[in-house]
């Protein structure tokens, strides 16, 4: 496996995708340092799947370059199926095979030394948690350990760089926890991970975030930098009864540039914290709301996101009425 | 092409066809109950057609005459009527296919040496039946009179007349005219073009439907590798179906095998390896298991049924239809299996079908593997 750190393990350049008129990628740039884990994060149909399909050389990109693992992404894209793992969005392995027999097959394709081929499938099965189940059909698996045995036959022939697409969409939050664990071991064994998601908490763990949304990168960096940096507005986390109907009257409030439920609370976005904040103290109470606490919170992810999908459509709004 | 990769690919298909059971006995069944239906069914030869007969005369030589009629394998009695209102409702009702009709006074003109009419009523409707019934019927009838005019000679104490022609057929290759002999080698070809293209019609687009590609075309497993890996298998099956259909020629229709069996064997895998590959390529283009399965079946069947030579002789197809003919490998195969079957020919009089053959299964191979891309659309 790559253990240079500093290396660069993807880098892409104004990559773009079309189907027809529509434009799933739109000339993004981005680069992965080798052993990061890179999480690209944005709502369904946000382009994520295409991205990570034009890396793993399955899809040919339309605009653009890139680099994975040191190979072209147009011209070279054999090479890098040699050097990546890659998980599908759809559990692809076969489910009338049985977990062994799913993985003699990849490790055949892959090409796994007669040596090192047991040691790899009980490496697998291991990891995966599947020793019970080994002469299972994959089919009958519950869904987290379909997943576990997906990542299995992606990494079995160690490659340096795996991607990951919403690995832990529909497993059960326990399942999803011990994912993470796993990406986290092949991490610290130098793997870089390229993996998609749009769960928030997942994106929290992450070296490096790349937000999209619409085909468009529209901001990356560390979590952490991202809530700090980018994060323009303040946050107000309000506690009171009958939140639904507190957040449409805070919404219509002047000042606040949204309202959204989080938790059992509301969080409302404005560029004005200090005065949108005694607002809310005197308002809520005279409507007839019972105001537990309203405190300024620091922004979390969901919140940059959310902030920053905001600004992207109020940004476009006016070019769309032109336009039409 | 590496080795390990393709016997990845092959043994996961086999161990996918083994865990299908139902799919693996329709590819088995099928071929030999085709076989079957097709083989009883599809008999050529007309025999014991139904005969209503009106017997007028009544007397021992009318009899006589009419036990030549059914006493052949040609004829069989359906019954004895009194008018002809009889006779056109048993033809109508489809209980008889011909009637006879003896007038009276049959025995009286045969016997002093006067001409008699006997009249043969066919129904037209199926002109091929009625055309072969009438000519047995006249075979017949020109027997007795040749036997009868004999025996006024040989009554009247003269020599017997010698008949100033004489035609002295003789039928090479199927010396009884039994259809069968010519159809089931035939039908063997026609049925595998079929199957061996159904069977593979799935195999890909199964692949893409269940998403399953999208993990292998991420691999670095190359393209001549999954194809041949996922041929092998069916390869395997295609074989067995013919030798199920060649034992049963040799044992249930009895039709007699000439030439060299492993000559036969060969052919077939070369025809296979085309078939199954047309199939293939048909699932890489569609990537859709029911269109796919439902191109295989059209592109295969009606050509592989009228256009091959198995039904109708391709020299008497008009000039267009039979240049399209060369485009049907199933043409080849028929011709193939009829020579070796009926005629026991070998390589140097089958050379070109047998080298045409091989040229389609080199360009479907070839074909199947460019058109697959390890690239999603």
């Amino acid at each position: 496996m790559d253990k240079e750190q500093g290396k660069t393990a993807v880098s892409v350049e104004n990559l773009e995708r079309r189907f027809g008129d529509f434009v799933a990628v739109d000339r993004i740039s981005f680069s992965v340092a080798s052993g990061e884990i890179f999480g690209f994060l944005g709502p369904n149909g946000a382009g994520k799947s295409t991205t990570i399909r034009m890396l793993c050389g399955i899809l040919a990109p339309t605009g653009g370059t890139g680099t994975v693992a040191g190979f072209d992404i147009r011209s070279q894209p054999e090479f890098i199926k040699t050097r990546i793992g890659y998980m599908s969005q759809k559990f692809s392995l076969y489910e009338d095979l049985t977990v062994e027999e799913n993985i003699n097959f990849y490790s055949g394709i892959y090409r796994i030394p007669a040596n090192r081929k047991r040691e790899r499938k009980e490496w697998v099965i291991e990891m995966a948690d599947l020793t019970e189940h080994r002469s299972s059909l994959t089919g009958v698996l519950a869904s987290g350990w379909k997943q576990r045995l997906a990542l299995g036959c992606a990494v079995l022939h160690e490659p340096p760089v795996i991607f990951l697409d919403e690995p832990t969409s529909g497993v059960d939050p326990v399942s999803r926890r011990r994912f993470w664990d796993l990406i986290y071991e092949l991490s610290g064994s130098g793997v870089t991970v390229f993996v998609t998601t749009h769960y928030m908490d997942e994106a929290e763990y992450c070296d490096r975030l790349g937000l999209i949304y619409r085909g468009e990168l529209i901001a990356s960096g560390a979590p952490e930098k991202l809530k700090t940096e980018l994060m323009r507005e303040d946050v107000l986390e309000v506690h009171c009864d009958k939140p639904h109907e507190a957040m449409e009257l805070i919404a219509a409030m002047p000042g606040v540039k949204e309202a959204a439920l989080f938790g059992r609370g509301l969080h409302v976005v404005t560029d004005k914290g200090e005065q949108v904040l005694r607002d809310l103290q005197a308002t809520l109470p005279a409507k007839g709301f019972a105001v537990e606490r309203i405190e300024p919170v620091a922004a979390s992810l969901e919140d940059v996101f959310v902030s920053l999908v905001e600004n992207r459509d109020r940004e476009e709004e006016p070019q769309r009425e032109v336009r039409r | 092409m590496n080795l390990r990769r393709l016997r990845a690919v092959s043994r996961k298909e086999f161990i996918q066809i083994a865990r299908d059971p139902r799919s693996l006995g329709m590819a088995i069944a099928i071929p030999m109950l085709l076989l079957l239906l097709f083989g009883y069914a599809l008999t050529l030869d007309v025999d014991n057609v139904p005969l209503v007969v009106w017997d007028q005369d009544g007397t021992h030589e009318s009899r006589e005459f009419i036990s030549r009629f059914t006493g052949s394998p040609y004829f069989s009695l359906y019954r004895y009527v009194e008018n002809y209102r009889d006779i056109e409702s048993a033809v109508d009702a489809g209980k008889a296919l011909a009637g006879l009709v003896i007038p009276r006074g049959f025995a009286g003109r045969t016997g002093s040496g006067r001409k008699a009419d006997v009249q043969l009523i066919l129904d037209g409707s199926d002109s091929n039946t009625a055309t072969l019934a009438a000519g047995y019927a006249e075979a017949v009838t020109l027997i007795y009179s040749q036997e009868t005019v004999a025996a006024n000679f040989r009554c009247l104490g003269g020599v017997e007349p010698l008949p100033p022609l004489d035609v002295r057929t003789r039928v090479w290759y199927n010396p009884d005219l039994d259809s069968k002999n010519y159809i089931i080698p035939g039908l063997i070809a026609v049925i595998m073009s079929i199957i061996a293209a159904l069977l593979t019609s799935l195999t890909v687009a199964r692949e893409w439907e269940r998403g399953t590609m999208e993990q292998l075309i991420s691999t670095p497993v190359k393209v001549p590798e999954l194809v041949l890996g996922k041929l092998i298998p069916y390869f395997t099956i295609g074989l067995f179906d013919v030798l199920m259909a060649v034992l049963m020629g040799e044992f249930l229709f009895q039709v007699p095998l000439r030439g060299n069996v492993a000559l036969l064997f060969v052919m077939a895998a070369v025809f296979l390896s085309g078939a199954l590959s047309l199939g293939m390529l048909i699932s890489i283009v569609t990537k859709n298991q029911l269109l796919a399965s439902q191109v295989a079946i059209v592109s295969t069947f009606l050509p592989s049924f009228l256009l091959s030579g198995f039904m109708y002789p391709i020299s008497t197809m008009p000039q267009v239809v039979q240049s399209i003919t060369y485009i049907i490998p199933a043409r080849y195969f028929v011709a193939l299996l009829k020579g070796i079957y009926l005629k026991g020919v070998g390589l140097d009089i089958l050379f070109f079908e047998a080298g045409l053959l091989l040229l389609f299964g080199c360009v479907i191979v070839i074909t199947a593997n460019v058109k697959f891309r390890k690239l999603l659309e």
